[in-house]
């Protein structure tokens, strides 16, 4: 077998040294009843390197990759242009084949990007800290209505009708379980967002205001004023991003007043790969530091003064506190959270507000050529690179007829609000840079033929 | 703009007496690099945005390309917020950007450099095929609300590993979604606090061995549950008496790890569980450590109830610096209909379904008699199929006579390595029999107030990553050793000298090994420092350096 080194003659040499017959004499301790006599039923045995890449080729090629036809789907998954160096760059041994940086004296390279990246995304969440990564958006989200519950000792989170549909189910299921209750709604399809009713929720109970923005369908709302109500009642406000890139382009939650932010990163660095592994960001003030989840690099000096950098305050985490801990999070995103620390070095301030630039330039042009086919409807007066169209029919059956036509069109909304009559109509478009002029003609086209 | 407008860089002060100092502070291959918010700015940008292809584009393009206006002044949809602020993100060329991040890769140690004893996180070699495959565009470059039609292969590729999860662990059902280990016991415990609401029972607590990893105790606290410990007896198992004594109406869960983080195995685990459903528990399963066992044991033969596998440990994918995992959760016919959103099943017609809120009632109802009762989704999209492609392709490299051979390299490796240090490093529980995976050590006979934490770091200075430290608790200054099957003999042979003359110098209380590492990148690091003033973002520093950190006069240097 390819992987493993020892030879029989090893094996024999080495069970002499250890003083044991054969190898089962080392299981002694698993009661016979429960040990296999043979190799488990089933599977086959061993299989080539070539057998194994042949086997999963062909497993691929029943799935249509996004760079392959005209694809505009989003709603907390982007395809964006990944540069090149960032996938050489996270394949080095050293990185890729490293564990958590438990010896700092021999992982400075993990340490110092873990430290970057924090710095990264603290400044482009607009907030003074942030931590080396969750699992992804939506646990970063729920993890933030925790830390919320813990600092102001409140339990009832008022959450937008603008929040991603995933992570509101993420956050019941937490919910059902920790005892926060949580008051939400179902979006409307109109150019306002539901600001209006966060701020009238807000109450002396409340924990949290949790919106998402740009929304979910893609709307971009002031956050100021709805920071203001909740810090007015003693509550905090916890801001959502699913599109990173949006910040290029768009102020900062927390210059608006959000105390927490946190963010789904896969669109800096990170492919789309079906939904995982992906990064969750999380940043706060630093106030609220010692209440964050996760792990958190710091810069010290080592013996000899020179600076460095640790894994820090980690009285907050479980390997210190077990059941008092701020998670459970141990394994996070480390290897996502490189690569979207590489492709923001790479983009700096000038590419990234590029391009969101170009982004928003082309999702500006593709949305009204959209909503000059007749019958449909440009929903949102603000969007950044994804908009809301209602058509005048249902937007399901009408995605997998655009498939039929060769097109990814767009994520419907009876996908993500099955059942739900007010939105089944619905239809968010995703416009990136990876989109060609040719693609949209194909879009335009296809959704022409599917709604009329 | 520059960021670091003063320039400032900290000094890298020449070491003690016998070191030449450079000029640079690099010592050959041993390079020294700077922040990127020391050496980039916010003008450089390494990505170039191509023109658009029509004549006379729009000038909002242009004018983005050209960096002059990053954003049409008119006709764009923002609202009031467009941004005006600066962000204060630093740009290097691509040239710059590979040498800034190769160089700090040289800080890093790894697998492939080295052996990695991590004891209870199995740092075995991640083959490279895995990461071919996982690069593949049918399953890089898919995104997860595509419509199902258009992903088939991706639904099979969970399908198939599920399907090789549950054949490999004798259970009934597998939830693929959770993102890591810990994650995964956060499923499991849900399982089973749904299944005994189901059945209106209101339980409290959840027993936890003392020598449990501490997400155990973290996540049952996560799910509302008291936390009780059960105490380890002298052999370093799980006390029986004290758990049997223990269990009562109240008492929900029990997490047992196993092999434990001993590294032993819980011989009594079938008596455990059977005694822990008597009492109307359920018995959740650590399976960090299912390396030893893979292909020989299987967890529903003991009787457990739910397990998570750790993707990122006993089934190869990269552990990357610290992650992305995946810890898909296999669970008993008693709780598996509790499972969370989404999952996957394949119906007689060979199609794979993608079951999520929508399809749960009525898939239940034409499939499962309406049994499955979803406790909910614990994440947006289906978890980690960047992983779910690699472990499956590790599956089906090793095969049912390969998997059971990593178990038996694995356990023999570590009790090799048990047999070769014992008589120069305590071995608590050696003289109950072989270890599994992993061979534990104390540092009992360190004279001189020699610590586990001196000998750890003069390993590194051998050239080897050290094993886990003061984990498990119970006991004393813990050295956990899990060298895993794919080294080989000549390997550990290199390790075992290595180690034995730092035990021996640590029982000699040589003096010198409180000051290793000394040919590290860095000296040992002041963390006290650290927790006391943290510094965790950036911040441009004074002209003279006045606001840095001034080493802590006491602390772990
Ligand atoms: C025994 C044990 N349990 C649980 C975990 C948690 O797993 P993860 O880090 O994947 O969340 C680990 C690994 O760190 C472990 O060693």
């Amino acid at each position: 077998m390819r992987y493993l080194p020892l030879s029989d003659a090893d094996r024999s040499a080495m069970l002499a040294t250890v003083g044991a017959g054969s190898i089962d004499e080392l299981f002694r301790d698993v009661p016979e009843s429960a040990r296999l006599s043979g190799p488990i039923a089933g599977l086959p045995s061993h299989a080539s390197e070539l057998a194994v890449e042949r086997h999963m080729t062909a497993l691929s090629r029943k799935n249509t990759p996004a760079g392959e036809v005209p694809f505009f789907l989003g709603c907390g998954a982007y395809k964006h242009h990944i540069p090149a160096s960032v996938d050489h760059l996270i394949q080095r041994g050293e990185y890729l084949t490293a564990y958590t940086p438990y010896q700092p004296e021999i992982a400075q390279g993990t340490l110092q990007v873990l430290f970057e990246f924090q710095s990264q995304v603290a400044r482009l969440l607009g907030c003074e800290v942030a931590n080396a990564s969750m699992y992804d958006g939506s646990t970063a989200c729920w993890e933030a209505i925790g830390m919320a519950r813990r600092i102001t000792r409140r339990t009832k989170a008022v959450i937008s009708s603008g929040l991603h549909p995933h992570y509101v189910s993420v956050c019941k299921t937490m919910a059902r379980f920790t005892g926060d209750t949580l008051d939400t709604a179902l979006p409307e399809l109109t150019a306002e967002t539901d600001a209006e009713r966060l701020i009238a929720a807000i109450d002396r109970e409340t924990s949290a205001v949790v919106v998402q923005y740009p929304d979910i369908l893609g709307r971009i709302t002031d956050l100021q004023p709805i920071a203001d109500a909740a810090h007015a009642a003693g509550a905090l406000l916890i801001a959502v991003v699913t599109e990173p890139v949006a910040l290029g382009a768009i102020r900062a939650p927390g210059e608006m007043g959000a105390d927490i932010v946190v963010g789904e990163g896969q669109s800096i660095g990170v492919g789309l790969q079906f939904g995982g592994p992906y990064v969750g960001l999380f940043a706060c003030r630093e106030k609220h530091v010692r209440q964050m989840p996760g792990r958190i690099a710091g810069e010290t000096v080592d013996a000899e003064g020179k600076r460095g950098f640790v894994l820090t305050l980690s009285t907050r985490e479980q390997h210190i506190r077990r059941e008092k801990a701020t998670s459970n999070i141990c394994t996070n995103s480390g290897l996502c959270a490189l690569a979207f620390s590489i492709h923001m070095t790479l983009l700096g301030e000038k590419g990234l507000r590029s391009l969101a630039a170009l982004n928003h330039a082309r999702a500006v042009e593709v949305a009204e050529r959209l909503a000059a086919i007749p019958g449909v409807r440009l929903v949102n007066d603000s969007f950044f690179n994804e908009f809301t169209l209602e058509l005048p029919v249902e937007a399901r059956p009408a995605v997998h007829a655009m498939v039929e036509r060769g097109v990814l069109g767009g994520v419907s909304l009876g996908r993500l609000y099955p059942g739900v009559d007010s939105l089944k109509n619905g239809l968010v478009v995703a416009v990136t840079e990876t989109v060609t002029d040719e693609d949209v003609n194909a879009l335009e086209a296809a959704l022409k033929e599917v709604v009329v | 703009m520059t960021i670091n407008q003063s320039g400032w860089k900290p000094a890298t002060p020449v070491a003690g007496p016998g070191d030449t100092g450079t000029t640079t502070g690099n010592r050959a291959l041993m390079l020294e690099e700077p922040l990127i918010f020391e050496i980039g700015d916010s003008d450089t940008t390494g990505v170039d945005f191509s023109a658009p292809a029509q004549a006379g584009a729009q000038s909002s393009f242009d004018r983005a390309e050209e960096g002059t206006g990053p954003l049409p002044s008119q006709g764009h949809k923002l609202g009031t917020l467009a941004r005006t602020a600066e962000i204060g993100l630093p740009g290097l060329t691509e040239p710059e950007t590979v040498r800034h991040y190769t160089r700090l890769s040289r800080q890093n140690y790894a697998i492939d450099l080295g052996l990695f004893p991590l004891g209870s996180c199995t740092m075995k070699h991640n083959p490279r095929l895995n990461e071919k495959v996982a690069r593949l565009p049918g399953f890089a470059d898919i995104h997860p609300l595509q419509p199902r039609e258009t992903v088939q292969g991706a639904l099979e590729v969970i399908n198939e590993l599920a399907f090789w999860l549950i054949d490999l662990t004798g259970m009934h059902g597998v939830a693929m979604s959770p993102k890591a280990g810990a994650h995964g016991e956060l499923c499991g415990l849900l399982c089973i606090r749904a299944a005994l609401e189901a059945r209106g029972d209101a339980r409290e607590v959840v027993l936890v061995p003392e020598s449990a990893h501490g997400t155990n105790p973290a996540t049952a606290a996560f799910c509302g549950y008291r936390v009780e410990s059960i105490p380890t007896n002298d052999a370093g198992r799980v006390d029986l008496e004290a758990l049997q004594a223990r269990l009562g109406p109240d008492v929900a869960a029990v997490m047992i790890t196993n092999p434990n983080t001993c590294g032993l195995f819980e011989p009594d685990m079938k008596a455990i569980s059977d005694a822990v459903h008597a009492a109307g528990g359920f018995v959740y399963c650590d399976g960090a450590n299912f390396n030893a066992i893979v292909g020989k044991v299987r967890p529903g033969d003991l009787g457990i109830d739910a397990m998570h596998i750790n993707l990122h440990k006993t089934f190869s994918t990269p552990h990357g610096g610290g992650g992305p995992g995946s810890g898909p959760v296999v669970l008993s016919k008693e709780i598996s209909h509790f499972m969370p959103l989404p999952y996957v099943s394949r119906t007689a017609d060979g199609i794979v379904h993608l079951i999520e809120e929508e399809q749960a009632d009525e898939f239940s109802e034409e499939h499962f008699g309406g049994v499955m009762q979803s406790f909910g989704r614990m994440t947006a999209f289906h978890g980690q199929m960047g992983m779910f492609t690699r472990a499956l392709a590790y599956i089906l490299s090793h095969g049912a006579d390969g998997l059971a051979q990593v178990a038996e390299d694995a356990v023999l490796n570590a009790n090799y390595l048990l047999r070769s240090l014992e008589d120069v490093l305590d071995a608590p529980f050696a003289g109950s029999g072989p270890c599994m995976h992993e061979a534990i050590f104390s540092d009992a006979g360190f004279a001189n107030g020699i610590t586990t934490l001196d000998l750890a770091k003069a390993l590194i200075d051998e050239g080897f990553h050290p094993m886990t430290m003061y984990f498990p608790l119970v006991v004393h200054g813990a050295m956990l050793v899990e060298p895993t099957e794919t080294e080989s003999k000549a390997a550990l042979d290199q390790f075992i000298a290595a180690l034995r003359s730092i035990a021996e110098r640590a029982r000699a209380g040589d003096e010198n090994l409180k000051s290793a590492p000394v040919h590290a990148p860095r000296r040992r690091l002041d963390e006290t420092l650290a927790a006391r003033k943290p510094v965790i973002a950036y911040r441009t520093p004074a002209p003279d350096g006045a606001d840095l950190p001034t080493p802590s006069p006491v602390g772990d240097r």
